[in-house]
């Protein structure tokens, strides 16, 4: 369901520099990385928005008509209005980060660390970012858009059992 | 003294044979089902297609009581230490089936995490092609790996020595030509 009208406006009115726009019914707000925090403090105490659906993020490397590196998405639901609403936070390299919403949602743990673990946004203030699914040892973020698809090696560096090792 | 004559009930064979025939008919399956194979691994061994028959019922989950590791299902780079412990903890005379595409080869997902076949890790005795198999060509391939052991199989284990695989077969071996008097050999 689309978000009313006049939540978008509080936001607008409490908030410089947010950009709020609506594609096929679905609104998405666009926030500066420095007021993330704020934003979605509002919008969870004022305006109702209980749970954090998702956190997630788009590498646009090579994308068309794009002019930042990485679009961190906030999914946010009402559970009361059953409003949905979509929180981004544009980054850029070097060093991509935004501050953790872990205070907010304790739900967001797991799903800061996967993003960390696949894109390297680093989320300041997390209280345990590791890698989540890749194992500690891998170096790079592989679903960055110039990582390839078939690896840096490795998937091939492990040591090879014999029979007579058996 | 010779033997004048055998009564009916003894038979003479070799004891690697015996050996063999005792291992092949007894095989401890370890299931390490990680995909869709595994699905197909199950349904195999339930009773519409009814494993028991051929003496793999006995599913194991500890490495230590089985000698058949069947791996059923994509490996990715995270799963492979897992998988050589496993393999490693596992007692001798051990045999390794590799069920699927993915497995064998990777299958259909050559990116950064699967491993492009498992036989490039740990050694591999029998390969079954499919997307998932069907039970019945699992169970073809443990017939075939049956015979297998029947006809390599030692009491010492000496078909697993990778050296002794390697050198020529007797049969193979070049016999030194021996010269006679007036007739040239071809080469």
């Amino acid at each position: 369901m689309a978000v009313r009208p006049e939540v978008i406006a509080a936001l607008e009115s409490q908030f410089a520099g947010i950009a709020p726009s609506e594609f096929r019914g679905q609104t998405r707000v666009t926030v500066p990385a420095a007021q993330l925090l704020d934003v979605l403090t509002t919008l969870k105490q004022t305006h109702d928005f209980d749970l954090l659906v998702d956190v997630t993020c788009v590498d646009y490397l090579n994308y068309r008509d794009a002019t930042n590196r990485f679009g961190v998405a906030y999914l946010l639901a009402n559970t009361t209005t059953a409003e949905r609403l979509t929180i981004r936070v544009m980054l850029d390299e070097p060093n991509p980060a935004v501050s953790s919403v872990v205070s907010l949602w304790e739900g967001a743990n797991w799903l800061e660390r996967e993003v960390w673990d696949m894109f390297g946004i680093h989320f300041e203030g997390h209280p345990d970012l590791r890698r989540i699914l890749l194992p500690d040892e891998f170096t790079a973020h592989p679903l960055r858009k110039d990582y390839p698809l078939q690896g840096r090696g490795e998937r091939h560096n492990f040591p090879v059992l014999t029979r007579g090792e058996g | 003294m010779a033997i004048e004559e055998l009564p009916e009930n003894v038979v003479v064979s070799k004891l690697d044979e015996l050996a063999s025939w005792c291992r092949k008919n007894s095989l401890w399956p370890m299931p390490f089902a990680t995909a869709c194979c595994g699905i197909e691994l199950m349904a195999t061994g339930a009773s519409r297609h009814d494993l028991a028959r051929f003496g793999a019922e006995v599913f194991r989950f500890s490495p230590r009581q089985c000698d058949l590791m069947i791996v059923a299902g994509r490996v990715v780079m995270k799963m492979l230490p897992v998988l050589q412990r496993i393999w490693q903890q596992m007692h001798e005379p051990k045999w390794c089936i590799s069920m699927g595409a993915c497995a064998s080869t990777g299958g259909v997902f050559d990116t950064y995490s699967v491993v492009q076949g498992i036989d490039r890790f740990i050694p591999v005795d029998m390969y079954i092609p499919g997307c998932p198999p069907r039970p019945e060509q699992l169970i073809q391939g443990i017939i075939d790996l049956q015979d297998k052991i029947q006809l390599e199989g030692t009491v010492g284990g000496r078909e697993f020595d990778l050296r002794a695989r390697q050198q020529r077969k007797r049969s193979l071996v070049e016999l030194p030509i021996v010269k006679t008097s007036g007739l040239i050999l071809p080469r």
